[in-house]
């Protein structure tokens, strides 16, 4: 067995068992990114020397007896996070030369975790996108190939590419992602990982470079369920620096592994039944279901009537409250400035230059739906509609305990493709959106391949607060589905 | 709702993103893909709902008053583009 | 009376309501726990969150909320228990996050009344329309350098409560009533010092003209004046402005100007373009903000006593007329120095030597009523003398100045300067019987009928006893001896 290999849970015993030090597991790593990321651009900025330092360090607490499950473990750092003295990019060039003085709640938990970290993951810039395609600091190759065309290159989701395609090519053990509107889910089921989006509220967005705020989730990407688990413990929890975030309890996430699924009873939403879904999606949808009825679940059918405007609903607040979000990137404090004649021009001249194609669109129309006489025929709007969204999933939750879909329309395509238009892009986040608008969990799980050997995943959708069921039910899928393909392209 | 050009340059203008001529169509024409596709909001029957702000619905948390932060001179300015002392610099403005 | 304004064409009355911001007393900024005081070296009381640096949040600080709903309460609002903070958008080199967060739908205080006096004496209500919380921006200033505007934060993110007003107001005097009111109150209140020329106070003035019976026409809003002064000359000034607009056939046009006090006129403000889109939304990055009634009661019982209510006691309590006691309330600590005074002493006695030449010492000497020329106990002490008749009033006046100049106590000064006032009838007699016989020609102009010389001799009297004699004894000796 390779070192590359070891899962989280398994690295973190044989560390503590000393038959790897924290420094060995962190070279190879090192090593996998320094091979494959010039042609993967999976990381923007990689931090072998600090990595190594903190590998040193972790070692030193496993001998001492302190280690958690996560310290000595190498993982990628969505550059969405602002890490302290490490530049922070959110993949746009006008944040080119920003070095954070402070440290995200979310990786100071993980740091303090003893975990290493390898570099900041690739991802669209400020998070817009379902390809990674819109970064500043170019594309992500997906480490998957197609059986029928391995030379083409194909994307590997978004926005949180990079994370994915890190660790599917095992550049990284793990990785942390962000979530809006399917950012972390997309992209785990393009490159066959596990991948969580929590509740809303249950990670702090304290530090990490804003979105859409009343959306942006942190969460997990890895190679399994338990894996996620492991990383979720340790990036959950109440901050005060976050007026939205949750003050639960954070349940050890690892312990509703082993729960099974006897007598839950699992939603199958009419309205994902999409016209002209890939039939193939379609399939593994109904062997997951056969999965987890074999397994003792109850299967109910059930309706979220309104799932179709999650998209328009998500196109509009996501936009809009990014516009407002992304008004301080002015290049008078931090970040890139471009001289004008005036501060006016300057702003201008500055923010032309520093963003990216999509993330104008976006503050464009953003800014248009909150402008004077529009703002109720849209943002009211749809804040309302999104209203309806959240009811559909009340009203479902009355009756099942978690809810089965498909992650994603499609497994990953072509670097180029779906570029006619804007919306073609959108129409990724699908299955994926609603959850987000509804601020429930939800969590995608590799399930299978489809004929040209891409991964397909499946996602299962929770109520407020309940990861437990939600890692519940995708262990019971992963287990029945026993996926252990992996790409060609990766580290050996 | 279709966008004409000037109102994508007044879009701009609001936004403080610099759009040159030979961009505004194509803008237009995204944008308006873009508002075209959210448009079928239009059917659907709100009367009587509320809108929704964030998933999560408690009270808002109030901390106490006491100075906890600042004092960091240095770090504020330390990505600053352009500095005069302890000041940030910009372009001179005439009110 | 009404105030007008005469135009060519006839005469015109002046429609203005006032949007005063008013800092909030609190140790750190409404959002942040960067400190709120005032000063301070260059971007030193400035966190990550106020310099709006990607991923930071606001946190509300409760004390903020506290003042908000105190202020409320001192001019009779409702307070609202369900209340929202909503994104303000737009952009300038001071506002680091390119929005401020303020309330605009939902605020935390809503409608309530204040009462001013005018100079005739006739009381007037002037509406409050609501009041709500909003963060204060960073200061940028155009001077410093040649080429570059530098930007401080200190300011960016401090608590500042916006109190507006009904259109109520309709003359340059009321508005600075008005003010006047509103800073008193909070100023009683503790929640905001009312020093505008720190610019912890500053007011927006709304300014339209109309022809009397008429709808309200456009109005325009001069912005940041920092005082009372400016703000009435500014109403009067703008007043004209526009009557003459109006008069010339044109039409006034809705928009933000500026005072300009060297001039004695407004100007139109050339920034701001497209400052009417302010793309409200609700804030997310926070929750509502939702108010225990049980908490508002709370705040209610903890209030001090308001000016208004004060002096309606004085009045009661120490029989003094209206106008006297709206002077001693004008604030808390002049009023409590007052009290201490007239406690157990005749109030009309105290206030009279307080309005005259207990304020006077303060004037004279740079003092205030923190640091006074004399302390309380020591001008109680001054008045239990005058009234038991140690000293007359005319010496208690010499011994007052005395008591300014050395910090001495009264009653050691009329010892050592043998000041006590003469009640000795045989003395007087003699004094009187002296002056009459000096002046034997007046005497007989008095007794031909000019009465107007009975002063003469009483001053003759009290200067030759060094002003030590009791007046009214003197009066009725002089009296007597004249027949």
């Amino acid at each position: 067995m390779s070192i590359f290999d070891l899962t989280i849970a398994r690295a973190s015993k044989a560390l503590k068992a000393k038959e790897i030090s924290a420094v060995e597991l962190t070279t190879a790593y090192n090593g996998a990114v320094a091979a494959l990321n010039p042609r993967l651009n999976a990381y923007i900025t990689t931090t072998p020397e600090l990595a190594l330092e903190q590998a040193k360090a972790a070692d030193a607490r496993i001998a001492a007896g302190e280690a958690t499950a996560l310290t000595g473990i190498p993982i990628a750092m969505k550059d969405l996070f602002c890490t302290e003295g490490v530049r922070t990019t959110a993949a746009s060039k006008i944040l080119e030369p920003f070095v954070p003085p402070y440290e995200s709640t979310v990786s100071a938990k993980l740091k303090a975790a003893g975990a290493v970290m390898l570099g900041k993951a690739n991802l669209d810039e400020f998070a817009m996108g379902s390809s990674n395609i819109t970064s500043g600091y170019g594309p992500v190759e997906n480490p998957w190939k197609r059986v029928s065309d391995p030379d083409a290159k194909l994307v590997p989701g978004g926005s949180s590419g990079g994370s994915a395609a890190a660790v599917a090519a095992r550049l990284a053990l793990a990785a942390t992602g962000t979530d809006t509107g399917g950012s972390i889910r997309q992209p785990a089921s393009f490159t066959g990982l596990a991948g969580i989006k929590p509740t809303y509220g249950r990670c702090s967005r304290w530090g990490i470079v804003a979105f859409a705020s009343s959306l942006d989730q942190a969460g997990p990407m890895a190679r399994n369920v338990e894996d996620s688990a492991i990383l979720l413990n340790a990036m959950a929890g109440f901050d005060e620096k976050d007026s939205t975030s949750a003050q639960r309890e954070v349940p050890d996430f690892t312990r509703a592994l082993t729960r099974g699924v006897k007598g839950l009873r699992i939603g199958i939403p009419a309205e994902y039944r999409l016209e002209g879904t890939n039939p193939e999606i379609l399939a593994l949808w109904e062997k997951g279901i056969t999965w987890l009825r074999e397994q003792g679940a109850e299967i109910v059918d059930i309706s979220l009537p309104h799932t179709k405007y999650g998209l328009p609903v998500y196109y509009i607040v996501a936009p809009a409250e990014a516009s407002s979000n992304l008004a301080r990137y002015d290049g008078v404090r931090f970040g890139k400035r471009v001289d004008g004649v005036d501060l006016i021009d300057m702003y201008e001249r500055t923010r032309a230059g520093g963003f990216g194609a999509e993330v104008k669109r976006r503050i464009m129309i953003g800014t248009y739906v909150l402008s004077h006489g529009y703002y109720d025929a849209y943002y009211l709007k749809a804040q309302k509609v999104r209203n309806l969204i959240l009811r559909d999933f009340t009203n479902a939750f009355a009756k099942v305990d978690a809810i089965l879909t498909p992650t994603a329309p499609s497994a990953a395509f072509g670097l180029g493709e779906k570029m006619d238009d804007p919306v073609t892009m959108y129409l990724n986040d699908v299955f994926t959106v609603p959850a987000s608008l509804a601020g429930v969990p939800a969590m995608s799980i590799p399930a299978g391949l489809n004929a040209e050997g891409l991964p397909l995943g499946l996602q299962v959708i929770g109520k407020h607060f309940d990861e437990e069921t939600v890692f519940a039910v995708s262990a019971a899928i992963e287990n029945a589905a026993g996926f252990s393909a992996l790409p060609e392209l990766r580290a050996k | 709702m279709s966008l004409d050009a000037a109102t994508v340059r007044r879009i701009a203008r609001l936004a403080r993103i610099r759009v040159d001529d030979n961009e505004v169509e194509t803008l237009k024409s995204e944008l308006n893909a873009i508002l075209g596709y959210v448009e079928q909001l239009g059917e659907v029957n709100v009367d009587g709902v509320e809108p929704l702000s964030g998933g999560a619905q408690m009270a808002l948390r109030q901390r106490e008053d006491f100075v906890s932060d600042g004092e960091i001179p240095e770090q504020v300015l330390a990505n600053a583009p352009d500095r005069v002392g302890n000041f940030f610099a910009v372009p001179k403005v005439v009110e | 009376m009404a105030y007008t304004l005469e135009g060519r064409t006839g005469i015109w009355e002046v429609v203005v309501g006032l949007e005063i911001h008013a800092q909030v007393i609190s140790e750190s900024k409404l959002f942040s726990g960067a400190s709120a005081t005032y000063g301070g070296a260059p971007n030193a009381h400035v966190s990550f969150v106020d310099a709006g640096f990607p991923g930071m949040l606001p946190v509300i600080n409760k004390e903020c909320v506290a003042q908000a709903v105190r202020t409320g309460l001192g001019l009779k609002a409702k307070i609202n228990l369900f209340s929202r903070f909503d994104r303000k958008n737009y952009f300038y080199a001071d506002l680091p996050n390119g929005y401020q967060i303020s309330q605009f739908e939902h605020p935390i205080v809503g409608t309530g009344d204040v009462e001013i006096e005018l100079q005739d004496g006739t009381i007037k209500h002037i509406g409050i329309t609501r009041l709500h919380l909003e963060q204060d921006a960073g200061k940028s200033m155009h001077d410093q350098h040649a080429s570059k505007s530098v930007i401080d934060l200190n300011r960016a993110g401090v608590a500042l409560m916006e109190i507006v007003s009904e259109p109520d107001i309709r003359s340059p005097e009321e508005a600075g009533a008005y003010l006047r009111k509103i800073r008193q109150i909070v100023r009683y209140l503790g929640t905001c010092d009312g020093n505008m020329e720190e610019g912890s106070m500053r007011a927006d003035v709304n300014v339209s003209v109309r022809k009397p019976g008429e709808e309200f026409r456009t109005r325009c809003e001069i912005k940041n004046v920092n005082s009372v002064r400016f703000v009435m000359h500014a109403v009067e000034a703008e007043a004209m402005r526009q009557i003459e607009v109006w008069e010339s056939g044109g039409e006034v046009v809705q928009e933000t100007r500026l005072y300009d006090p060297s001039k004695g006129e407004t100007r139109s403000m050339r920034s701001k373009e497209d400052a009417h889109d302010y793309r409200y939304f609700p804030e997310p990055d926070l929750l509502p903000l939702i108010l225990e009634q049980e908490f508002v009661d709370r705040l209610k019982a903890g209030l001090p006593e308001l000016p208004d209510e004060k002096r309606e006691r004085f009045c009661r309590d120490y029989a003094i007329p209206f106008y006297d006691a709206g002077v001693l309330v004008a604030d808390q600590a002049t009023a409590d120095f007052y009290e201490t005074v007239a406690k157990g002493r005749d109030g009309k006695l105290t206030a009279n030597w307080m309005s005259g030449d207990f304020f006077a010492a303060m004037n004279r000497t740079g003092k205030s009523i923190e640091n006074p020329p004399v302390s309380a106990a020591d001008l109680g002490a001054l008045l239990d003398l005058i009234t038991d008749k140690t000293i007359n009033g005319r010496i208690a006046k010499d011994v007052f100045e005395e008591m300014v100049e050395t910090g001495k106590a009264p009653a050691a000064i009329v010892e050592e300067k043998g000041l006590r006032q003469v009640t000795d009838t045989g003395a007087i007699d003699a004094a009187v019987t002296k002056v009459l016989a000096d002046n034997q020609d007046k005497v007989a102009e008095y007794k031909s009928g000019k009465d107007k010389l009975f002063g003469f001799f009483v001053g003759q009297v009290m200067k030759a006893m060094q002003g030590k004699g009791n007046p009214a004894l003197v009066n009725e000796a002089v009296k007597k001896q004249l027949g």
